[in-house]
């Protein structure tokens, strides 16, 4: 399995191919609906964002509360198209690379080719599993949207998948045009 | 028959008991649908994410922690027997603290926002549940509690079909939504359907659907012939685990059925991700 560090540039990107596994550890931010929202208004308005996104990851997560004693509670990742509408703008910004479930539309994906970036997938609803790799979180932006505030998270060996690459590579159409039967080929 | 009374904290307690419980531990048929899809699985890729998701469970129980961040909207089935009398306090406001302190002392995502179309401000404490009170004959009281995931639960999915275009309509209608739905609910689902009745009816039989034993068929032959064709056909689309293709995109199918008005044939899908969270207890 590859092992990757943010932050990120170009020539990591353009290495990373739709289906290889990765091994992320280091820092990771978290943002979902409600903080992309934010975001993308003080983008408009010309502030400034909670954390500099150039070069970084974003992980569309809310957590479960943390268990006394505990970094953090449940922690997989949330469906990543409805975040489709605001993905464009960060990678815009210099975004490199995010990580959810489930595929993008076409303008995330035209996006990811155009500004070089990467959508790697977490397993959906392997929370419990996944919180074991997270050994740090803070709250570092919004803390009154709660679960939806931004986090600062250090992550070791957290693994995910590339589903999305700058070549146009797309690891759920591949999987599904091999599975499918014909009868529902187009 | 006597009146038996039931005291209103005793239904808080147990409401408290069930969220945690079931957002802790995915139910043994679920379990046992994941390891055997996790056999059939014919992509390498598919199977190690049906190994992950067992592996995930094992790690929630045994650290009693939430199976899946998203611990859902609370939906909340009540049978309450006619000659029950709830007592000590009101049912509705009994259920809903139930929930409060479920969330709160099991750590619990909150994850429910009131004014939903506009200042989106989170209630704090995972309240209001939906709740669904049936009357029914006896002296009991049944509680099922399903938090529902929102990522599955965007995919809900209604049709008015007309009785002319009967079955292969809604055969049609419901692989063309799974297909659309693709990754996004978190595969393998398990596709609530209820056809019949009203709008509103048809939509609660599908959620209903979901809680009936994973795989058992529909007791009525022609019901159960429809499931296993659903399933044949979603499973034909090649989605599979997480959407990264495959065999199993569903563990199962259940639909459930109500007379439909002479001009009518409502079809509702509710679709339930691998996370199928339910636990119930009787009073």
């Amino acid at each position: 399995m590859l092992t990757l560090e943010p932050p990120i540039d170009d020539l990591m990107v353009e290495s990373l191919k739709a289906g290889d596994r990765i091994a992320i550890s280091g820092v990771v931010y978290t943002a979902r609906d409600a903080a992309h929202k934010r975001m993308i208004e003080a983008l408009n308005k010309g502030e400034s964002l909670p954390f500099d996104v150039a070069g970084q990851i974003i992980y569309y997560m809310g957590p479960a509360p943390a268990k006394p004693g505990e970094v953090i509670g449940s922690a997989g990742p949330t469906t990543s198209m409805r975040m489709d509408v605001y993905t464009p703008h960060l990678l815009e910004a210099g975004l490199k690379g995010m990580i959810g479930k489930g595929g993008r539309s076409d303008d995330v994906k035209r996006a990811i080719e155009k500004y070089k970036a990467v959508y790697f997938v977490a397993i959906g609803g392997a929370g419990a599993l996944i919180a074991q790799s997270i050994k740090k979180a803070e709250v570092i932006a919004y803390d009154d949207l709660g679960a939806e505030a931004v986090r600062r998270l250090q992550v070791e060996n957290l693994p995910v998948i590339v589903a999305h690459d700058v070549y146009g590579g797309d690891l759920y159409h591949e999987g599904r045009s091999k599975y499918r039967k014909p009868a529902h080929l187009p | 028959m006597s009146i038996r009374e039931i005291q209103s904290d005793k239904i808080t307690e147990a409401v408290a008991e069930l969220c945690k419980q079931a957002n802790y531990y995915l139910p043994d048929d679920v379990l046992d649908a994941l390891k055997k899809a996790q056999n059939e699985e014919e992509s390498p890729l598919g199977k190690e994410v049906l190994g992950k998701i067992i592996e995930n469970a094992d790690v929630a129980a045994q650290k009693q922690t939430p199976l899946c961040q998203d611990c859902g909207t609370v939906l909340i089935f009540i049978e309450i027997g006619q000659d029950v009398h709830v007592v000590g306090g009101s049912l509705a406001l009994a259920v809903e603290e139930g929930v409060r302190q479920g969330y709160a002392e099991g750590y619990l995502r909150k994850s429910m926002v009131a004014n939903p179309f506009s200042s989106r401000t989170n209630t704090s404490d995972n309240t209001p549940p939906v709740v669904y009170t049936n009357i029914v004959d006896g002296d009991k009281l049944k509680i099922t509690v399903m938090p529902k995931g929102g990522g599955s639960e965007n995919m809900t999915r209604f049709v008015a079909l007309t009785p002319a275009q009967g079955r292969t309509a809604i055969v049609d209608f419901v692989v063309d939504a799974v297909d659309k739905a693709g990754s996004s609910p978190c595969p393998p689902i398990i596709v609530g359907i209820g056809i019949g009745g009203t709008a509103d009816k048809a939509m609660l039989l599908s959620k209903k659907a979901l809680v009936r034993e994973v795989g058992g068929p529909n007791a009525d032959a022609e019901v159960a012939a429809l499931e296993k064709e659903l399933l044949t056909e979603i499973n034909a689309l090649g989605i599979g685990p997480q959407g990264f293709g495959g065999i199993i995109t569903a563990l199962a199918v259940h639909v459930e059925v109500f007379p439909a008005h002479i001009a009518s044939l409502p079809v509702a899908m509710t679709v339930q991700c691998h996370s199928a969270r339910h636990k119930e207890i009787v009073l």
